[in-house]
């Protein structure tokens, strides 16, 4: 089992610069063998918990996206019915008790990732993404799934898990989650990285960029983050916008004032947030950072 | 790999007494701890060596915290345990739900000292600094300006008239909900074929598929989310409207509840105590700014930044109740409003004014609001309330 230190510093070493708490609950995780429970606003990197943890285990990542109406079939598992429809063809007029017993055999399954997360020789990470979205019938489910580790499928039998995965639900608070899941989970509140952080990112994931450059774009990206928009920008907006900044060979912010607000494309999503951001706020801003 | 118990049981009985101490304080906090927790925080702590609490501060965190309430409280009650005094009651965090039991003790004046055994229901001046509690478990930003009068809503009228209300709203709100989940069943059939369940049926037939099964259309219930305004011009229907509101309240599977005045104040979990009497004690606690101005045009903003995401659907009812006398600025309504038509499905606005003769929707807030109204009707009595009931079932 790893410490909190070395998980920390592996997952710099595939691109995630994580807080010290993020660190700890990773490591709860593997001793207690519950799912963590990340919450937090739509782009603070929630997601890429679940990657790169992946990566420093050097294993699969299995995820899977909730949505309204996700249901057993979606989630667990599946007959291949065209191939059993064709099955049953060939053997007409054969032992129909030989032919169903053939139809519902392991051939004609279909793994869904739950069932897929559990069956894996080596434990993956089972991202279970927005878990707010899908319906509280499904979290129910999931609840379920996740305490046994077993599946019972009716034609088969249960099905036992050969490996327990790390698993790690997301969820930005679209819906109140049931009181019994979050029981059963570790909790991390995910917030916007702060300033130093978002730029220590900016260098492990932009190529080619500076780290005056780096805790230039931090630090406006703060600012940015603090005007009263209706989306506010992410991670993965910053480093688009940073990886446009040094596509166009910006060194420093100051001086390059048509090159940010010609870039703010990458951060500013809607139309209002764009009228809000005049050039004039962007003189602002930039020279509170410079 | 799973620290052993064995390894548990090796600390001193005093660390494992004072853990469970912690645990406790927590769940006074309102946080939901179980057997298992306590269990696992002590293997953990065993694991750790615990030299120091604030090496396992982190840890214990992520395995006590469910929510972003308790995230944020979990410092301060870590802090205060771990450091020498005891928290005896509850440390109030901003945004953490009020719990039930400052409720309760604020519900049962004769338990505290100091009033003389005066009963909640006489309004209070704007003096409230002889309140039975501590200042911390107050409602957080409550301000000065703030009228803190607290209008007790069973003095309006007799309570016989009043219980009788309620029993009516209540029997509207589920004759409301059970024609609404009926037609929801009967209007839509399911056109896509289960292939799973068709071939399985099919299997009795030799794989010719003659039964074929349809998948079961899965539908979100219509959720009705009231905002309902307490302010001082309101008073007189304020009474009755919240009964109104527990009775739906009580009879939706989805429904939320907001009360606002000068500020928005979210009271579905009062509301949702099964006894009418205690739901509406425990209401007039959370009402404190009733009789005051309104703001509905901050009210609002403050519901689509923080509440509307989460309470939202495409199939939500927005319930305004309210005579639309804004002290604030229109353009501030008429911008939220048009933020929040575009969320939901229908926006109800009841006014009780147009009970009254002659009335005109024209105060300014009103008419700034008007264009982003689906329905504009009267709500001066429970007749009114009751003609509402086959416009939601066209929803």
């Amino acid at each position: 089992m790893l410490d909190r230190q070395t998980i920390a510093d592996r997952l710099a070493g595939v691109g995630y610069i994580a807080d010290p708490a993020l660190a700890t609950a990773l490591q709860l995780m593997d001793m207690l063998q519950r799912p963590l429970l990340i919450e937090g606003e739509a782009g603070v990197g929630k997601t890429e918990v679940a990657k790169a943890l992946a990566k420093i285990h050097d294993t699969r990542l299995i995820r899977l996206q909730c949505h309204e109406g996700l249901d057993r079939a979606d989630t667990l598992y599946e007959w291949n019915y065209q191939r059993q429809l064709l099955a049953i063809k060939a053997r007409e007029g054969g032992d129909a008790d030989a032919t169903e017993a053939h139809i519902f055999s392991e051939t004609y399954l279909l793994e869904r990732p739950l069932l897929a997360a559990i069956r894996q020789p080596v434990a993956p990470v089972l991202l279970i993404d927005e878990i707010d979205r899908a319906d509280t019938e499904f979290e129910a489910f999931l609840l379920e799934v996740l305490s046994d580790f077993q599946v019972s499928i009716p034609e088969l039998g249960t099905i036992q898990a050969t490996t327990i995965p790390r698993v790690i639900l997301t969820s930005n608070g679209t819906r109140d989650l049931s009181d019994a899941l979050r029981r059963r989970c570790l909790y991390h509140a995910l917030d916007f990285p702060d300033v130093d952080r978002e730029a220590h990112i900016l260098i492990a994931r932009v190529p080619g960029i500076d780290a005056a450059l780096a805790l230039q774009v931090a630090r406006l990206i703060q600012r940015i983050r603090k005007e009263d928009l209706s989306k506010i920008p992410g991670i993965a907006e910053t480093l688009d916008w940073a990886a446009a900044l040094v596509g166009l060979s910006v060194s420093r912010l100051e001086g390059a004032r048509e090159a940010v607000y010609d870039t703010l494309a990458c951060v500013l999503k809607t139309r209002e947030d764009r009228s809000r951001v005049t050039p004039e706020v962007v003189d602002r801003l930039i020279g509170r950072v410079a | 790999m799973r620290p052993n118990l064995a390894a548990a049981s090796d600390l001193g009985p005093a660390i494992r007494r004072r853990l469970a101490g912690f645990v406790r304080t927590l769940r006074d906090n309102g946080f939901r701890l179980g057997l298992a927790e306590t269990r696992d925080a002590l293997c953990l702590v065993a694991a750790s060596g615990m030299n120091r609490p604030a090496e396992v501060k982190p840890a214990l965190r992520a395995l006590f915290s469910g929510r972003r309430s308790d995230w944020e409280a979990f410092d301060v009650l870590f802090d205060a345990f771990w450091r020498g005094e005891r928290v005896k009651t509850r440390v109030a965090v901003a945004g953490a739900n009020v719990s039930q039991r400052t409720m309760r003790s604020l519900a049962e004046p004769d338990r505290s000292s100091g009033t003389g055994g005066m009963p909640i229901d006489v309004s209070r001046g704007s003096d409230a600094s002889d309140l039975p509690t501590d200042p911390a478990a107050r409602r957080e930003g409550a301000s000065r300006t703030e009228s803190l009068a607290r209008t007790d809503f069973r003095k309006i009228a007799d309570p016989e008239a009043l219980a009788a209300a309620h029993a009516l709203a209540g029997r509207l709100a589920k004759s409301m909900r059970a024609r609404l989940t009926r037609r929801d069943r009967a209007a839509r059939r399911g056109p896509r074929l289960d292939l799973r369940r068709t071939i399985r049926a099919s299997l009795a037939t030799g794989g010719t598929p003659i039964e074929l099964v349809r998948r079961r259309p899965r539908h979100k219930p219509l959720r009705l989310v009231v905002l309902l305004d307490a302010s001082g011009s309101m008073s007189l229907y304020t009474a009755v409207f919240l009964r109104f509101v527990h009775g739906v309240l009580d009879q939706f599977r989805e429904a939320e509840a907001f009360l606002f005045h000068t500020r928005l104040v979210h009271v579905s979990d009062a509301l949702k105590e099964k006894d009418a009497a205690r739901a509406l004690d425990r209401l007039s606690l959370m009402a404190e700014g009733v009789g005051g101005g309104t703001r509905i045009g901050d009210s609002l903003a403050d519901f689509n930044r923080h509440h509307a995401a989460r309470f939202i659907h495409s199939r939500t009812c927005v319930m305004i109740l309210s005579d639309g006398y804004d002290t604030g600025a229109p353009e501030r309504l008429g911008a939220e409003m048009a933020a929040l038509r575009r969320r939901c499905r229908r926006i109800v606005w009841l006014n009780p004014l147009i009970g009254w003769d002659g009335y005109e929707p024209s105060a300014r807030g009103m008419a700034a609001a008007l264009p982003f109204v689906d329905l504009f009707s009267a709500a001066h009595s429970l007749e009114s309330l009751m003609a509402l009931e086959p416009y939601l079932a066209r929803l």
